[in-house]
Formats: C-alpha cells, structure tokens, sequence
C-alpha cells in the first residue's frame, strides 16, 4: 500500500481528502502547514503529498522547494490542491517540482483520476 | 409522466438514434426534458410528448440533443490513449510510409470534443515520428450542441481536471476567468461534422482508426451488428476499431476480432494476412 501525506490548514478539505484516499487505499497521514509536513517528511517519506498552497508558518511553495532540495525529497509524488486557480501559479507550482495540481473546488472523481495517472 | 409517454419518447430517441431508453430511464427522461418543455411553452413533459410527432425540427434535434448527450472527459479511461500511442500509431506510421502516406482517425461519438482533442494532443507531442504523414482526425456527433462546444473548444474547470495532466493543461490551454480554451493548434487538427450512426457514413472515406467508446452499449443487439458492419466497410484492413473497455463484440459480429494490448481493441477478422503482405 502506498503513504500519502495531506497538508492542508483545512480540517474539513483534511477530512474529505483522507476519505477519498483511504477508499483508494492509501494509508494516510495529516499536517496541518508546511512545516509540520516537512518535520513528517524528515521523519518518514510518504509516496505522494497532497499539498495546499496558502496555509500559516509555511506556504506549500516554500515546503516543497524545501522538500526537493533535501535528500530523498525528489521521491514523493506532489499534487497541489488549491484556490490559486491561474496559469501563473500552476507554472509556478510545476516549476519547483509539483507533479500534479487540484483547482478547488474539486470532486472525488477529480481527486481520483489524479492519483491513479500519478503511478502510470 | 404518463406510462404511454415515456414509451413515445423511448421510441422517438430509439427511431432517430437507435438509443434504447427501456422504461426503468423515465426519470431521466423527465429530468432532462422538463427544462426543452419549458423552453418551447409546454405545461410539462407529458404534453411534449403529445407534440413530438408533428414538431417542428428544432424541438425534435432539442430533444435528441437532451437525450443524447454524455458526459466526456479528456484521456477517458486512458489505456486506449496508451494503446494508441505506443501500438497503432507506429504501426500505421510504418504502414502509411510504405503506402499512401495517410492516417485517417475517426471518433465516432466525439460529444464535446474531450477525445478528438485528446488523439492530437498526443499526435503533437509525437510530431517527429510522423513527419511527411498527412493525419486527419474527424470527430462526429448527433447532438449539435456538443458538437457546437466542441468546435468552440471552451471547457469548465472541472471538465480540464477530469483526466488531463496539468502539464498538457499549461501547454494546450488558454485561460480565461473560469473557462479553459483549447489551442488553435489543438483545435486546427479535429475536423468536427454531425453524423448519426444509424444512417449510412461511407462518405466519411475509408479510415485507418475508429474510436467508437461507450457507445454500442445503447444499442439493442440488431443496431449493434448493423453499426459494426458499417464500421467494418469503411475501415480499412489493418486498421483498428476502439471500443469501451467492457465491451465486447462476441455474439454481435465476427467480422472484427480482439487484437492485443487493450481489451477493447479490435481488427479486421483478415488483418492479419494483410499485415503479414505488408511487411514482406
């Protein structure tokens, strides 16, 4: 089974996302901003992290930037999921090494279709 | 609504796409037509149903348009789109090269354009390998309001997310507010006209490709056959129909048989003496 870490400073997006995962049968684990992911990440690397964008203490550019430039940090499979909806910031996120991204509002079949593409 | 007027709709949509709606679909009838009652000052569904007969066409293609059309999404299910990618098109690659230097690919219930735009995404990415080879895509629907968005080329954001790799998204699309648009360059290689299966297509030409997904499975088994006939006469000999993943064509034609790599690819029951001519 894989891991996947969601990091979102939403409960509610938290308790949606893990559903959606679990039903997939990832084994999840939560955080709540950029630094307690990557305290989590220097701890366990999970196999995909689904990654907010604006949350307090440490936005999700500035995790994953730190992310891939720490060692066994080029491994997880980063999907963003946020309200920054514009070409910019998707660039953006491509830029520093996210590998998918969400525009919210999303569904599960969004949810879904993202995470199986991940593997393939 | 009235038993007998589901039954006239039901019929209605069979005559004139060959959908079979059964009558477990009268909800869906009702949820779909209300909205086209309002719309050409019907009290309800049950009294379009009464004036469908003697309609006027816009009514009967509103209808049919209604009853019709389905949800699409970019690389649906995406091993055909594998498939497509790494076994037919080096195959006709190679086999255009030594004829006429011609791909011709079909999509025959392309909706609102999700799987014609999809086919040249991945032909563009693949430019190098077919360079010299002239490649058409023509994607056919009956329902001109899909056919409509198709042409235009403007998806929602949910519709962008529903398959398409994001970087596909930042490469192909062009953003505006909430809306998505498609490349000109995308958009010049699809070739978009109305076509209904049930009616003669021969004047399609021959084709080397036919993405017909999800679509025999609205058919009652004499239409199926009738349609894989059809395909079967304007594809030719090597070339491949696509169909859904969960369908199959055994009890409903030998004409095609399964070819390997994807569940729902199918060749000419001779392509393989054909094949084995070509290569000689």
């Amino acid at each position: 089974m894989k891991s996947c870490l969601v990091v979102d400073d939403s409960s509610v997006v938290r308790k949606v996302a893990r559903k959606i995962l679990e039903d997939m049968e990832y084994i999840v684990d939560e955080a709540e901003d950029g630094q307690e992911a990557y305290d989590k990440c220097k701890h366990e690397m999970p196999d995909a992290i689904l990654l907010d964008w604006n949350m307090p203490i440490k936005s999700g550019l500035e995790f994953l930037k730190d992310l891939r430039g720490f060692v066994g940090g080029d491994k997880p499979k980063v999907v963003f999921c946020t309200t920054e909806n514009d070409v910019g910031h998707i660039a953006m996120a491509l830029k520093a090494g996210a590998n998918e991204y969400i525009m919210k509002p999303f569904d599960r079949e969004i949810l879904e279709s993202k995470f199986e593409r991940l593997w393939s | 609504m009235k038993e007998e007027n589901n039954f006239l709709i039901s019929k209605f949509v069979q005559n004139h796409s060959g959908i079979v709606l059964g009558s477990s679909k009268s909800y869906l009838i009702e949820t779909r037509l209300t909205p086209i009652a309002e719309q050409f000052g019907f009290k309800d569904v049950d009294e379009l149903a009464y004036g469908l007969g003697s309609a006027a066409s816009d009514l009967k293609n509103a209808v049919i348009d209604a009853m019709t059309t389905n949800e699409s999404f970019f690389f649906r299910d995406n091993i055909p789109f594998e498939a497509f990618e790494k076994i037919m098109l080096p195959e006709l690659i190679a086999t255009a090269r030594k004829t006429n230097n011609k791909i011709r690919i079909w999509c025959a219930a392309a909706s609102t354009g999700q799987e014609p735009y999809s086919l040249a995404m991945i032909l563009l990415a693949n430019k190098r390998l077919w360079s010299g080879i002239n490649i058409e895509i023509i994607g056919t629907d009956l329902s001109d309001l899909s056919l409509e968005r198709a042409k235009i080329g403007r998806y929602t954001q949910f519709e962008v997310q529903r398959g398409l790799p994001v970087q596909m998204l930042v490469e192909h699309f062009k953003q505006e507010g909430t809306a998505w648009f498609i490349s000109d360059e995308i958009k010049n290689m699809v070739k978009f006209s109305k076509s209904n299966l049930l009616e003669p297509f021969g004047l399609l030409g021959k084709m080397d490709i036919v993405f017909c997904r999800n679509v025999l499975i609205y058919f009652d088994t004499e239409t199926k056959a009738k349609v894989v006939k059809s395909v079967y006469d304007i594809l030719r000999l090597d070339g491949y129909l696509v169909l859904g993943g969960a369908e199959t064509l055994l009890g409903i034609s030998d004409l095609m048989e399964r070819a390997e790599g994807y569940r729902g690819l199918y060749r000419s029951a001779g392509a393989k003496n054909n094949l084995t001519a070509l290569s000689a």
